[in-house]
Parts: structure tokens; C-alpha cells; sequence
């Protein structure tokens, strides 16, 4: 059986990754492309804690972040659209108007 | 064959109401083609009104004090936060029925939409399991990104797209700290997770990292610095009735679900978080006062008050005891009002489709309009927390309870932010009463978001000078059973 | 070990192609990446006994979830490319910083909390008794009876939201905006035409 602490270590290098792209990237599109990396991430996690409590609860949860993902991705395309349909661009940056 | 579990529906009862209006009101609005903004008004506010009778009915609940596979929390500090929440909702209804109605846009969907934020905000409150908090917190959320666009205005797409990114980025570490709590005790279950955690001695490295990742994925949602830099932004897009409600209603329902997330699920923990909560406190108060200094638009300005308030209830809950919730509602009640009465009069006293919210327009409107500058003046003192009003009594309620808590010196810079705050709301006041009108600008009047004008400035003065009104129903709610 | 083989072979691959993902110019070849990670990530809820999760994860996220992504970068214009360099100037020292932190917050607390050589405890194959599929809907029915349904909820949420959003409005007020005083950005005011 695979040592936990290697799964989580895995998770964790995933999440920042993703951390970084939300970060570092000024595409919208990529921008949520990275957050749904971080919610991947956390999923393993999920997975991985609910072997190793010996509980089911985990794996439930991770049906659910699943399905918000889902419903976060339709609406964040969305609005991505809505935006684009009047300005021709989708990058942060150039959105915004005060840079975050 | 799976046993069928035992369900009882009753304390979810608000919630049941609120979301079946909503869900009525999308399926009728649809079948009859273009209804009319007043009805959807009033079904919302009649939807809103049976499920506050439903939470008030549930103040004298006798059965089991969680419900629905233990998911739900049937205790008073829900009832209270829900019927604070439904009253926000309702402000924040009649106020949308004005501005969508007066720029031209109104559309049939905002009531739904509204309906759902506020049933995803009272089920945070009442949640007792992680994975709903996690839930109704996107809930809330995803509705409110929505509402933000929806005046359709270019800033308001783009504050709902900055919104909704920075959003889901705290979504995602709310998650991993729900994992992580997950992984320490096995559970989800806010009492669950402190009835594993005492039960251990040591350091709880997992719990601690838990704690961290949770209060950062909060602290976007209440605006803490240093997770704040949507919320001026997104306060300023988004349509003015739309951050009345989300300005309130975001407040409450998270701090309330934050209460009992630090209050019992890590309150064996209690010594490793405070240091966090009072950084992010100290870091909010004295930041948040000092932008609001540059700012020029009043929309922008109260967005930064926010974030300085958000430390001061901070500031409420880094003591754990009883008196100290106590505090902490009462501010949210005192906020609630405050909040909801000056984004309204900033509402009525902007014009028409185009939103002017900048300081110029705002110059010498109590020669335009001496109704709204005096409303204005008022909110913004109970904003500053200057007696009589109530957000003098809430801010002495929170400081109180930091200091008896042994935290003087949080107190002592929550004092000197407000001295700072006064400065920039006294501003404003004097912009208003001391120099010429730049701009033609005719403010309206309008009877329904007047009415509830009236009503928030009553309270504002009323819990004031009378803060005993509703002191002991939030001290009696302040009692934690679990 | 034949699992300690599949992780070393799936591992490096999931975050080889998480970091791709973030390295291109063309957002096509981003998600592209993107489903990469994701069956590499199925694979892991399969060693982890998650066979439900498994298939859902190749379903919902590779299959559903990856093709509205295609689609709207493909409705965008596939051609559009953009600069990597120069982005916000502080932005991208500060996702390193903030990256490589949590990782190492992450593996402190990890290695105190559960320590390096910790396996998970044996039992498991119990819960998944009787399949997986199943156990997932005893407690999804029961305990989780709530949660479920108030994912109703948020899909109604995301429904209404791509209605309202995408929606184009007949009759919609257009034209120039009335003229009124200066405002610094008069654009920023103008009806999005959707």
C-alpha cells in the first residue's frame, strides 16, 4: 500500500502549482484551468485521508467538489463570454481596471 | 436495500421556504412571459416574511439540537443570524426593484437570484457539518457573482469577473483546509472535529495547517487584509442595491458560520489560532482605515470601511466566551443596518442609468436634497462609531470583549483606526453640507426604498440609544450547545 | 510495490503536465494538458480505492467539463496567443513564493502530523465491502442525504446563471449613453451588448 505522506506531498506540489498559474497567468480561461487544478488537488487529498481514516465520508466529499467545480466552471465561462462579447479580450489584466 | 434515514425537515424549514420561492418564481416567471417587477417584489417579500415566522417559530425548538444526519444546527445563534439575513434579503429586494426598474434593465431573474443567495447565506448559518458550509458557501457565492453582472454595465461584468476569480481561488483553499481538518480528525462534523481534537495532546500540525488554510478561504470572503484587493473593485461595479445586500449579507453569514468553525470545531486550538486572527484583525483595522484616506468615490470608500470593519468584529471574536459572540452578532446587526442604509442613500442620491458615485457628485447635496445628506450623515456616523448610534454601542460591545479577554492592545488599535475612520466619513459629511454642488445632478425620492431608509435609520438611532432591545435575545443565542 | 510503481510513473506525469499546462502560449494546448492531469489524477482515485470516483473523474471533469473548456476557447478564437513575459510585475515572484510556501507548510505539517513512513491503517477493503459504488450510496443517501440535495440547489444556481449571462437581450437599451459630466473612463459605463 502506497505511504500517505507521499500522496499529500504529491497534492500539495499539484495545489501550488496551481496557485502560481492563478497568479501568473493573465488569460481568464487559464485562470480557472488552474483553479480547477487546485480543486483536483484537494480531491486527492480527499481521497487519500478517506483511505487512511478508513472512512467513506471522504470520497463522498469529493463527489461534491466535483459537482461544484462543474457549476463554478459553467458560470465562470459565462462571464468570461459576457466580457469578451464587448471587449475583445479576456486577460485579467487589461479587465480590470485597478490591477489586483 | 438502504435503510431510509430519519428526516426532520422542520428547522430547515426557512430555507425550504426561500428556495421553493425562488424556484416558483423562476417556473411562473416563465410561463407568464413578462410578470410584472411588483409582484415578483412582493411574492419575494412574502416568501422572505413566512420564513422568518418559520426561524422565529424555531427559537423555542425542544428536539435534537442537530437534524438531518446531524447536518443542520437547530440552536438560537441560527435563528438569530437567519432572521438578520432574511431582513437583508428584504432590503436588498426593495432596493433592487428601485435601481433595475430605474436603469432600465430590470429583469425577472433577480429575485430568484437573490432568493437563492440568501436560503445558500441562512443555511451557512445553520450548517453543522463542513461539507455544508462548504456548500451554501458556494451557493452563496455563485449567486452573487451573477448578481454582481447583472446590471450589464461594463464595470459590473468586470467586477463580477474579478470577483468570481478571486472566489474560487479562496474556494480552493477553504477546500484544503477542509481537507486537512478531514484528515486530522476524521471527520467532518464541526463538533466532531473539536471532540477528536481534545481527545489528543501534543501538537496537532494537520489541525494547525487546517486552521490556516480555512481562515484564509474566510478571509477572502469577509475581506480580511491581506485577502481584500477584490473588494473595493467589486463594491464599486457592481450594481449599488447589489452591494447593499452582498456588503451585509456576505458579513453576517460568514462570520456567523466563522464563529463556529474557530468557537467549537478548533477550540481546543484556541491559543494557536488567535495570534492569526489577531494579525489579520490588526492588519484590517489599520489598513483598511488607511486607503479609505485616498479614496474619491463613495462607493470605494465604504468598500475599504468594510474591510476596517471586518477587523473590528475580528477583533469581537478573538475572545471565545459567550459575551464575546454576544458582541460579535450585535455588531453584525449594528453593521447590517448601517451598511444597508448608506449604500441605499448612496443609491437614491446617484442618478440615473449612470451610476455617479465619485466625491464631486456628492458635493453640496444637502443643498439638493437635505433628506438624503442627513440620512447619509447619520449612516456614516454610526459607521465611524459615534454615539447615539448603534455603531458606537457595537464597537464598544467588540473592544470590551477583547480587553476582558486580556487583548488591550488589539483594542487599543482598533480604537486609533476608528479616530483614523472618523477623519474620512467626517470628510464626506463636510463635502456635503460645506461646498458647492459641481454637478446638476437631481436626486430622487422613492417610496419604497424611502420607506426602508426610514426603518434603517430608526434602527440605526433606536438600537442606539436602546441597545438593550435586543441585547439579551443575542446573549441568550450566544450559548454554544455541542 | 506494483502500486509504488504506478505512483512514480503517474506523479511526475500529473505535475509535468500541470507545469506544461501553465508554460504554453495557446490555450488549446493548455487544456489539452489539462486532460493529461486529469486521467493521471483518475488513476490515483483507483489506487486510492476510489473506483467510483474514477469513472466519475473521467466523465465529469475529461470528458464534460474539458469540452465546455475547448469550446469556449475555441468560440474565443483559437488563434489568439499571448505574451508570457511581463505580466504584473510582482504577480509572479509572488505565486513562487506563495507556491513553494504552501508546499513546505504542507510537508512540515505532514511530516509532524503523520509522519514520513506513515501507510494507511489496513481495513479499508471493509468499507468498500460489497463495492464501491455502493458504499458511496448507503452513506450518500443517508448520512449525506442533505448535502446531496443541496447540490440541487447550486445546479439551479448555474443554470440561472448561464441563462442570464449568455443570454442575448432583445431590446436592450443601446446607443450612445446620455451625455452627462466628464467621466474618467466613459466606456466603463456603456451597456455590455449581450
Amino acid at each position: 500500500m502506497i505511504r500517505l505522506p507521499l500522496v499529500l506531498f504529491f497534492s500539495a506540489v499539484l495545489f501550488s502549482t496551481g496557485v502560481y498559474g492563478v497568479l501568473a497567468r493573465r488569460n481568464g480561461v487559464l485562470v480557472l484551468m488552474s483553479i480547477e487544478l487546485m480543486l483536483n488537488a484537494v480531491n486527492v487529498n480527499l481521497v487519500a485521508f478517506s483511505q487512511y481514516v478508513r472512512d467513506i465520508g471522504g470520497q463522498v466529499f469529493a463527489l461534491f467538489v466535483i459537482a461544484v467545480a462543474a457549476a463554478e466552471v459553467g458560470i465562470g465561462l459565462a462571464i468570461v463570454i459576457l466580457i469578451f462579447r464587448n471587449r475583445e479580450s479576456i486577460n485579467v489584466d487589461e479587465v480590470s481596471l485597478l490591477k489586483w | 436495500m438502504i435503510p431510509a434515514p430519519h428526516l426532520d425537515f422542520l428547522p430547515l424549514l426557512p430555507e425550504l421556504i426561500v428556495a421553493g420561492v425562488a424556484v416558483a418564481l423562476l417556473v411562473g416567471g416563465a410561463l407568464v412571459g413578462r410578470p410584472s417587477q411588483t409582484v415578483l417584489l412582493l411574492l419575494t417579500l412574502a416568501g422572505l416574511i413566512a420564513a422568518a415566522a418559520a426561524s422565529a417559530y424555531l427559537w423555542n425548538w425542544d428536539g435534537p439540537g442537530r437534524v438531518l444526519g446531524e447536518m443542520i444546527q437547530a440552536d438560537r445563534l441560527a435563528v438569530v443570524s437567519r432572521m438578520i439575513l432574511l431582513g437583508v434579503g428584504a432590503f436588498g429586494a426593495l432596493y433592487g426593484h428601485h435601481y433595475f426598474a430605474r436603469t432600465g434593465v430590470a429583469r425577472m431573474e433577480f429575485y430568484p437570484l437573490l432568493l437563492l443567495a440568501v436560503s445558500g447565506m441562512t443555511l451557512l448559518v445553520a450548517s453543522a457539518d463542513l461539507i455544508v458550509v462548504f456548500l451554501a458557501l458556494e451557493i452563496l457565492s455563485l449567486a452573487l457573482y451573477i448578481l454582481v453582472a447583472l446590471s450589464f454595465r461594463m464595470a459590473s461584468a468586470e467586477a463580477s469577473m474579478k470577483y468570481f476569480l478571486l472566489g474560487a481561488f479562496s474556494s480552493a483553499f477553504f477546500l484544503y483546509g477542509l481537507a486537512m481538518a478531514y484528515g486530522a480528525a476524521g471527520t467532518t462534523k464541526i463538533d466532531g472535529i473539536a471532540l477528536a481534537l481534545s481527545g489528543r495532546t501534543g501538537s496537532q500540525p494537520l489541525a494547525l495547517a487546517a486552521v490556516g488554510l480555512l481562515l484564509i478561504g474566510f478571509g477572502f470572503k469577509v475581506s480580511v487584509v491581506p485577502f481584500h484587493m477584490w473588494t473595493p473593485d467589486v463594491y464599486q461595479g457592481a450594481p449599488t442595491s447589489v452591494t447593499a445586500f452582498m456588503a451585509a449579507g456576505t458579513k453576517v453569514a460568514a462570520f456567523t458560520a466563522l464563529i463556529r468553525v474557530l468557537d467549537v470545531s478548533f477550540q481546543p486550538l484556541t491559543w494557536d489560532w488567535r495570534p492569526a486572527v489577531w494579525a489579520l484583525a490588526a492588519a484590517s483595522m489599520v489598513l483598511g482605515s488607511l486607503l479609505a484616506i485616498a479614496q474619491t468615490d463613495l462607493k470605494r470608500l465604504l468598500g475599504y470601511s468594510s474591510i476596517a470593519h471586518a477587523g473590528f468584529i475580528l477583533t469581537g471574536l478573538i475572545a471565545t466566551d459567550g459575551a464575546g459572540i454576544a458582541a460579535v452578532t450585535f455588531y453584525l446587526v449594528a453593521y447590517s443596518v448601517t451598511v444597508l442604509g448608506a449604500f441605499g442613500t448612496v443609491m437614491l442620491a446617484s442618478g440615473g442609468i449612470r451610476e455617479r458615485t465619485s466625491f464631486d457628485s456628492f458635493r453640496g447635496l444637502a443643498g439638493r436634497s437635505p433628506m438624503l445628506a442627513g440620512l447619509l450623515t447619520l449612516f456614516l456616523l454610526s459607521l465611524a462609531g459615534i454615539p447615539p448610534t448603534v455603531g458606537f454601542i457595537a464597537k464598544a460591545g467588540v473592544f470590551g470583549s477583547a480587553i476582558r479577554a486580556g487583548f488591550w492592545p488589539l483594542a487599543l488599535i482598533g480604537v486609533l483606526a476608528s479616530v483614523v475612520g472618523a477623519f474620512f466619513y467626517l470628510r464626506v459629511i463636510v463635502l456635503m453640507y460645506m461646498e458647492e454642488p459641481q454637478a446638476e445632478l437631481e436626486p430622487e425620492g422613492a417610496a419604497l426604498p424611502g420607506a426602508a431608509l426610514a426603518l434603517a435609520a430608526g434602527l440605526t438611532l433606536v438600537l442606539g440609544v436602546f441597545p438593550q432591545i435586543i441585547l439579551p435575545v443575542l446573549e441568550k443565542a450566544a450559548i454554544l450547545r455541542w | 510495490m506494483a502500486e509504488l510503481i504506478v505512483f512514480w510513473v503517474f506523479a511526475p506525469l500529473a505535475v509535468a503536465s500541470g507545469i506544461a499546462m501553465l508554460l504554453q502560449r495557446n490555450a488549446v494546448y493548455s487544456a489539452l494538458f489539462l486532460v493529461v492531469n486529469f486521467f493521471a489524477l483518475a488513476v490515483f482515485f483507483l489506487m486510492l480505492g476510489a473506483e467510483f470516483l474514477f469513472a466519475v473523474q473521467i466523465i465529469v471533469y475529461a470528458g464534460a467539463i474539458m469540452v465546455l473548456f475547448l469550446f469556449v476557447i475555441m468560440l474565443l478564437g483559437v488563434d489568439r496567443e499571448e505574451r508570457l513575459v511581463e505580466p504584473i510585475r510582482w504577480q509572479r515572484p509572488l505565486g513562487i513564493f506563495l507556491g513553494v510556501g504552501i508546499t513546505a507548510e504542507i510537508f512540515a505539517a505532514v511530516r509532524a502530523g503523520v509522519g514520513f513512513a506513515a501507510k494507511a491503517p489496513g481495513g479499508f477493503a471493509l468499507v468498500n465491502q460489497g463495492g464501491n459504488a455502493q458504499a458511496i450510496a448507503k452513506v450518500l443517501f443517508t448520512d449525506y442525504f442533505l448535502p446531496f440535495e443541496i447540490t440541487s440547489i447550486l445546479l439551479i444556481v448555474a443554470a440561472v446563471a448561464a441563462m442570464v449571462l449568455a443570454h442575448r437581450r432583445r431590446g436592450a437599451v443601446s446607443g450612445p449613453p446620455p451625455a452627462g459630466p466628464a467621466r474618467p473612463q466613459p466606456d466603463r459605463e456603456a451597456e455590455v451588448a449581450g
